[in-house]
């Protein structure tokens, strides 16, 4: 794909979009995308699928006085483009006027655009992405007890995004992901167990090596052969820090505008509380080079900052866009779209944490989706390992942890230096006081 | 609509705007086969859709959405090749057509006479989005609305959302498939925030099918509304979930997700060549109690999950998966179908032409037994009532299951007590469906709401059962 063209091309298509929405006396807000990719697996060695991606997005709102409008089209000539302007106008007919409604301010938009070095191309050609995932795979299949394979993949893709609004404001640039995983299956007797892992980056040179990721899934799989239950009880639980980022995930989507002004959180209200140990801070940093989910503007135009969610345990800032922080008559966290490259202060190594933990339970996966953000309570499904005396002693899995996320965030006990880098949440295991854990019966 | 109308008219609508002709297309995966593909296929789409939504009383936002492309496909052996385009016309057919085949590696052949199929319409083939007004959808989202206010003064936000979408499909393939579909798809959902004593709760509720949106008249939306603001209400007064082991009793209908990830995601074929399902190998062999006959079906008029052809031009069809309790049968696509030496069972299904083709499923339910549901609950001396779920999820390798309760009761001493808050219910496929011991009469499907998600991709199904009583599940709750 050519990068500079495509640029071109979704700024024109941008500008032409904003002047057909002006001719009809409205303002708008228009977004689009277009990515171009490949993506290779293979499945015991042998090629499995080698698909070629590439998608064009454009989406616009309008404004006509307090009333909104949006469309979207996958087509993006100049005819589509002027049918969904027409469509999304014709809705605004009917919608209801919103006092909230409309753009940011001119004064907050975006007036420079920092180069985040997130483009980085990979000429990558499906010969050598099979060859990158065979190696991958096979790495894997050597562990003595992997018996079966889901397959390898090898993926790269670049994509330009683009932002424009009345104001003037036309953003552009382009970003780039390139990706490798593996999913392994782990059997003994009559029972199997899978195990996966995964890895991505913006720049192909910091692409982990594929043996590490086979491996790494390998044996993610093999170490939950024997699982079994442990009894219902209330224990101290250490999250993995694989998926320790979704606890804070749950946090940020309680202290969300739209989920505010909805009425629908646990944590309305609660701008200025302690709601995590005094030692903990929790911040955003959009500006990482070359960071997963950096991003110089936000959703609504306005330049993304560096900022504290939690500082020394107290709720700092909510998470807002123009249109929700309107709604509880605040100012936008420059926000919307949610947060990037999410961080938290780190206290202990994991072996520490689990020391700490002395007798209880790592969890490194969750199932389901039991957490809800209304009443922050949480209930999911887990497997793991059970801790005795900061060791691990068996594969635990078929349990459920259950507690409430008010609970939880107060009582965390420590966060590890163990930091998974890989998403938009980069943090590492969390240690919880207690919780219940859901197994056999006590016999009650 | 006659058939043969139905291909003229998606003809028209997916291949007069780039000039396409059937011999032009079938040249295109000539092309393909001469390089040596087994099988080619290309998939046409077009789909149109719109939502509306309210909150705070007023339909604030409004969206409409075209897309639509041509989804390339080559298989080879066990390998796929697929590229896709957003423009219709033959010069990127053809590039995708030779990006797609760079996997083809046989010894070359030509494609079948082609044969159009002439499947039975399951639905009209009208676009839903014309089958009302924009002040009609509007006055429909706010009769809602005030409803729930009406229902109880501490509702503190209602949201309410309209959405619909019309997609035509046609799918040309080298085995002399010619197919077409045209599929409206409607759903209505409701959700509120009751407030009372300080405590907040939400109840949620909605529906819909492969219908106008004509079917959502006055009553329809009232039960609806009622439904969610029961939900919250009930929730509201919800004590602490048990913790451990215990009998629970499922209600009828949407509970019916049981079926979908205990049994269903492990069925489907792909896993099952590759060997990585808990069900691979198991056919002929019991998976379930001897009440449990399980099956999918697309066949089945106006349904969410129903569909006259899958995304591979296949008729759907009535598939016994499990009868009493011993499994039958895995559902299929062409190429995991052809690999494995199975008959087509018509779920080859794909979210979009941008997406690859899987076995999906459609409606997946269980069979009524003939216990009476108040006897089954009667039945349990401590456990657990669960008749609301908000969804599930399964590691099809291990086959634990997850459901997370979103409404449910104790049951204490036969009788249905006190509403619970939401728990977390995890069991092991095989095990769990083997401890159905229990089975009502009163078999209702969904209202017509679920989405399923494989791969990264959605598509929308149904589910059912009737009431049932599983004698052991690990219940997540923290009492």
């Amino acid at each position: 794909m050519d990068i500079e063209r495509e640029l071109q091309t979704l700024e024109d298509r941008i500008r032409l979009a904003l002047k057909l929405a002006q001719q009809h006396q409205a303002t708008a807000e228009v977004g689009a995308v277009q990515d171009q990719g490949l993506s290779v697996s293979v499945r015991n060695g042998d090629v499995d699928k080698v698909e070629f991606t590439r998608n064009h997005g454009f989406g616009i709102t309008v404004y006509k006085g307090q009333r909104k409008g949006s469309a979207s089209t996958s087509d993006l000539s100049d005819a589509a483009i002027e049918r969904a302007v027409l469509a999304a106008l014709n809705i605004a007919k009917y919608t209801a006027p919103d006092d909230c409604a409309g753009l940011a301010e001119v004064d907050l938009m975006a007036t420079s655009v920092p180069d985040l070095d997130l483009y980085h191309h990979w000429p990558l050609t499906p010969e050598r992405a099979i060859a990158l995932a065979q190696e991958c795979e096979a790495s894997g299949l050597s562990v003595a007890s992997i018996k079966n394979s889901d397959g390898a993949h090898v993926g790269s893709s670049d994509s330009v995004r683009a932002y424009g609004n009345s104001h003037g404001l036309v953003v552009a640039y382009p970003q780039s992901r390139h990706g490798i995983s593996c999913a392994l299956i782990a059997a003994q007797g009559d029972t199997m167990e899978r195990g996966g892992w995964s890895y991505s980056h913006r720049v192909p040179g910091q692409l982990q090596a594929g043996e590490a990721v086979g491996r790494k899934a390998a044996e993610r799989a093999a170490r939950k052969l024997g699982s079994r239950p442990v009894p219902t009880g209330d224990f101290p639980v250490l999250y993995a820090p694989e998926i320790a980022g979704g606890l804070l995930g749950h946090f940020i989507g309680a202290i969300s505008g739209g989920n505010l002004y909805r009425h629908s959180s646990f944590l309305e209200n609660s701008l200025g509380q302690r709601l995590f140990p005094q030692w903990m801070n929790i911040y955003e940093q959009p500006h990482l080079p070359q960071g997963p989910a950096s991003a110089p503007v936000d959703g609504d135009g306005l330049p993304t900052c560096n900022k504290h969610f939690v500082e020394q345990g107290t709720l700092k800032s909510y998470v807002l866009g123009t249109y929700s922080a309107r709604r509880l008559g605040l100012v936008s966290s420059a926000n919307a779209g949610g947060v990037r490259n999410l961080r938290c202060s780190s206290t202990h190594t994991q072996h520490e944490l689990l020391k700490m933990m002395g007798t209880g339970l790592l969890v490194t996966d969750v199932m389901g989706q039991g957490v809800n953000i209304v009443t922050g309570h949480y209930s999911r499904g887990a497997a793991g390992f059970w801790v005795e005396q900061g060791q691990i002693q068996f594969p635990v899995s078929e349990i459920t942890v259950a507690a409430n996320l008010q609970d939880m965030f107060l009582n965390v006990r420590g966060v590890g230096d163990d930091i998974d880098a890989r998403g938009n949440v980069q943090v590492g295991s969390i240690l919880i006081d207690s919780m219940t854990v859901a197994g056999k019966s006590t016999g009650s | 609509m006659s058939s043969e109308q139905l291909l003229q008219q998606a003809q028209s609508t997916l291949w007069l705007p780039g000039a396409l002709d059937e011999p032009g297309l079938v040249r295109v995966m000539d092309s393909m086969l001469a390089k040596g593909a087994d099988f080619a296929d290309l998939y046409f789409e077009k789909t149109l859709s719109e939502s509306w939504s309210l909150e705070d009383g007023i339909v604030k936002d409004g969206s409409f959405n075209v897309g639509g492309g041509v989804g390339v496909r080559a298989l080879c052996g066990e390998k796929t090749g697929f590229s896709y385009s957003d423009q219709a016309d033959l010069a990127s057919i053809q590039r995708a057509a030779s990006a797609a085949a760079t996997v083809a590696n046989g010894k070359g052949g030509r494609c079948q006479a082609v044969n159009r199929q002439h499947p039975a319409a399951l639905y009209n083939a009208l676009n839903p989005l014309d089958t009302m007004g924009p002040d009609d959808k509007i006055a429909l989202l706010q009769s809602a609305d005030q409803l729930a206010r009406r229902l109880d003064p501490g509702v503190v936000d209602v949201s309410v959302s309209l959405a619909g979408s019309w997609k035509t499909v046609l799918v040309l393939a080298s085995d002399g498939t010619l197919a077409a579909d045209v599929r409206p798809l409607v759903r209505f959902s409701v959700s509120v925030v009751l407030q009372k004593n300080g405590r907040k709760e939400r109840g949620n509720s909605g529906g819909g099918g492969r219908v106008g949106y004509e079917q959502f008249d006055a009553g329809t939306v009232a039960r609806y509304v009622e439904d969610a603001v029961k939900m919250a209400q009930v929730n509201l007064d919800a004590i602490d979930a048990p913790a451990g082991t215990m009998p629970v009793v499922l209600g009828s209908g949407w509970p019916g997700v049981l079926l979908h990830e205990a049994v269903g995601h492990g069925l489907e074929g792909d896993f099952n060549r590759k060997g990585t399902s808990n069900y691979s190998g198991r056919i002929g062999s019991s998976v379930a109690s001897p009440l449990c006959t399980i099956v999918d079906d697309g066949t089945l008029l106006n349904r969410r999950g129903s569909l006259s052809i899958d995304d591979e031009g296949t008729p759907t069809q009535h598939t016994t998966l499990v009868e009493k309790g011993i499994l039958k049968g895995y559902m299929q696509d062409k190429h995991n179908a052809r690999l494995m030496g199975q008959a087509l069972t018509g779920n080859g299904r794909r979210e979009s032409y941008s997406h690859l083709p899987m076995p999906r499923m459609t409606n997946t339910y269980l069979l009524p037994g003939e216990d009476e549901p108040d006897d089954i609950i009667r039945s349990v001396k401590k456990g657990l009532y669960a008749v609301n779920f908000g969804g599930g999820q399964v590691d099809i390798t291990s086959g634990k299951f997850v459901f997370a309760a979103s409404e449910a009761y104790l049951i204490e001493d036969g009788k249905i007590t006190a509403p619970v808050k939401g728990a977390t219910l995890i069991g092991n496929g095989p095990q769990a469906m083997s401890k159905v011991s229990m089975l009502g009469n009163d078999l209702a499907l969904d209202n017509g709401v679920g989405t399923c998600g494989k791969e990264g991709q959605s598509v929308p199904v149904g589910v059912g059962q009737p009431t049932l009583k599983v004698d052991e599940l690990v219940v997540g709750g923290t009492r």
